[in-house]
């Protein structure tokens, strides 16, 4: 099923909500990882306002739909996402970073609602998803897993261990995506190392692998229902993204991978915001 | 231990460990469907392919590939299963550590690790195969029970019990045959309370592992030199029996420990970590691997050329009843 306009109208509305609310809290918390945070946030927003089958309110129920943030840098905007769903007051959002706060840069899932798996070291998401994939199908369970993953962790190699052990098991229950912002903490990614080509490298693997402009929700969402047919295999969603995306003086810009906000640079990261959105 | 993790195997003493693992793991899986076993391409060596032959669909072999055999384990029991993992203890404590303590213990999650190799009991294979460190690497990580069973049986006791142990555990074994301490399972094991092999009044030998073995027949040289000598065999390093330590300090003021492990951060580390906040006087020595890469050899030479074996032992109980302790005026108020 294709998205109405009306999906669209509604997941602009939330992308632009949780932009501004990554805003806010880079600046409540005093710094955060916002130039993932912004280019992961159509995916997220797609997935979690269209296609999860989940229950803030019951955030364990077993049958629910797993999200592994594989980048767990983007847990900040992971959170303002949370926040909103209800899996938690939202207000607490304004502890981000705090001591003693739940809520650190990389979510823990023993503190965090909604949080599925504990994140932030590089190359463990697609691991700890396969586990979670092959459990369902051992278990008999129909839930979805979703691994969200960075373009820079895909260097890791237990990137890729985890990417042959899925394939061998064809798990067509798992679907990761790559944030491909092409950005990495000290640059671009093709000029420190050689990740391309993905789609080819995913696909030699044994995975069908798709590839969308990762801020277009009609393409994001097709790439997802076409994933939930795909047999035998598990499906990759390469995600062409701008890193720091909908703020001007932020987009594609490395040194925005993590950074603190003034509340000039606040004020102009959301007057940004919404001149993007004004936009038809 | 809770009812049905039982196990019974004829003949566990003429095991090793790694076989009484594996045959046990089978019967618990009996018991319990949520355990999953996996292992990285090691089914054979570890003998967790026991399991295996009795349940396929409850095996998962990764290849070799070792930091997602822990990842996976990770996302098999946040789905509800029990994972138990099996490779050598070299790439458990070391290869994959980080993901050990980043996927498994930071989420507290319930997976077993049984590692074998463990130690130098792979002497033969170089430095590569050995691990003198996981006991270190392991106790350091929140969340984490570290075992270290004498023998076959006490592996078999161990294995069932860590079913029922809430959170991750690490089960520390050897490779080969080792002569087996015990003869009976039905001496209490309990995680986390030490097992007196025989008491004494002038020095305590707290061990773990194949180690205990040694500890025994060197007390039997010993009483013959008119020594009464404590055993302890301290099968669980974290959670630690500090009551045990604590007693071995006040009623026999000597300790040696004796482990097949690095010398520094492991069972004597721990030992002495409660000795020392103890404020008592006691006269102590470590003995196990120095701080060095091991030579190649195999293991009952290495055990000797260490001096963890029983004439080891001897000697260094020799060296510390001739040492002098501050007396402790307040003997009394101890006992």
């Amino acid at each position: 099923m294709p998205l109405t306009q009306e999906d669209i109208k509604r997941l602009r509305e939330k992308a632009k909500e949780i932009r501004k609310a990554i805003i806010d809290i880079t600046f409540t918390a005093g710094g955060g990882h916002i130039g993932g945070s912004l280019s992961q946030t159509d995916i997220l927003v797609t997935l979690y306002y269209k296609y999860l089958n989940i229950d803030p309110k019951n955030p364990k129920w077993e049958d629910r739909d797993r999200v592994i943030l594989s980048k767990g840098h983007g847990g900040l905007g992971w959170a303002a996402i949370l926040g909103d769903l209800g899996y938690f007051d939202k207000a607490l959002l304004k502890n981000f970073n705090k001591t003693g706060s739940p809520f650190g840069m990389h979510l823990d899932m023993l503190k965090v609602p909604g949080c599925d798996a504990s994140t932030g070291s590089l190359g463990h998401g697609l691991g700890i998803a396969v586990g979670l994939a092959l459990g369902a199908r051992m278990a008999g369970k129909a839930y979805r897993t979703y691994c969200v993953m960075g373009d820079g962790e895909l260097c890791e190699g237990s990137v890729w261990e985890a990417s042959i052990i899925g394939a061998f098991h064809k798990l067509d229950n798992l679907t990761a995506f790559v944030d491909r912002n092409k950005l990495m903490i000290d640059g671009p990614t093709e000029e420190i190392t050689l990740l391309e080509s993905l789609n080819e490298k995913f696909a030699s693997f044994g995975w069908e692998a798709l590839r969308v402009d990762g801020h277009d929700f009609n393409a994001l969402a097709g790439a997802i229902e076409k994933a939930r047919t795909v047999k035998g295999k598990p499906t990759v969603i390469i995600c062409d993204t701008i890193k720091g995306k909908c703020v001007d003086y932020m987009e594609n810009d490395y040194k925005w991978h993590y950074g603190g906000l003034d509340s000039d640079m606040r004020d102009k990261a959301l007057a940004s915001i919404e001149n993007f959105y004004a936009k038809a | 231990m809770a009812e049905g993790m039982t196990w019974s195997i004829e003949e566990a003493d003429k095991l090793t460990q790694a076989e009484v693992y594996g045959r046990v793991l089978t019967q618990l899986g009996e018991k319990d469907p949520r355990i999953v076993a996996m292992t990285a391409d090691l089914a054979k060596s570890t003998k967790i392919g026991a399991f295996e032959q009795k349940f396929p669909e409850r095996f998962i072999n990764m290849g070799i590939a070792e930091n997602s055999l822990f990842g996976i384990a990770a996302g098999m029991a946040l789905a509800g299963f029990k994972p138990v993992v099996s490779t050598f203890a070299v790439f458990a404590a070391l290869r994959s550590a980080e993901f050990v303590r980043t996927d498994i213990c930071y989420q507290n999650l319930d997976v077993k690790i049984i590692a074998t190799h463990a130690g130098i009991s792979f002497g033969q294979a170089g430095s590569t195969h050995h691990c003198t460190e996981d006991i270190a690497v392991m106790r350091s990580f929140a969340n984490m029970t570290v075992i270290v069973p004498a023998d076959g049986i006490e592996t078999g006791n161990a294995v069932a019990a860590a079913m029922d142990w809430p959170g991750p555990v690490y089960i520390r074994i050897g490779r080969g045959f080792e002569p087996p301490v015990n003869t009976r399972a039905d001496y209490g094991f309990e995680i986390g309370k030490a097992v007196t092999m025989r008491d004494g009044r002038d020095i305590t030998l707290i061990c773990c592992g194949v180690t205990v073995l040694q500890a025994v027949r060197a007390a039997r040289i010993l009483e013959t030199q008119g020594l009464s000598v404590r055993i302890i065999n301290m099968h669980t390093i974290k959670p630690i029996d500090r009551e045990a330590i604590l007693k071995a300090v006040v009623e026999t003021r000597r300790i040696v420990t004796i482990e097949e492990h690095n010398v520094m951060s492991g069972l004597g580390s721990a030992v002495g970590e409660v000795i020392a906040e103890s404020g008592k006087a006691c006269a102590f020595t470590k003995l196990g691997i120095p701080d060095a890469y091991a030579i190649v050899g195999y293991p009952e030479d290495l055990y000797n050329h260490y001096k963890i074996d029983a004439d080891g032992i001897v000697e260094a109980v020799s060296a510390l009843m001739g040492r002098e302790i501050e007396e402790d005026e307040n003997w009394d108020d101890e006992t």
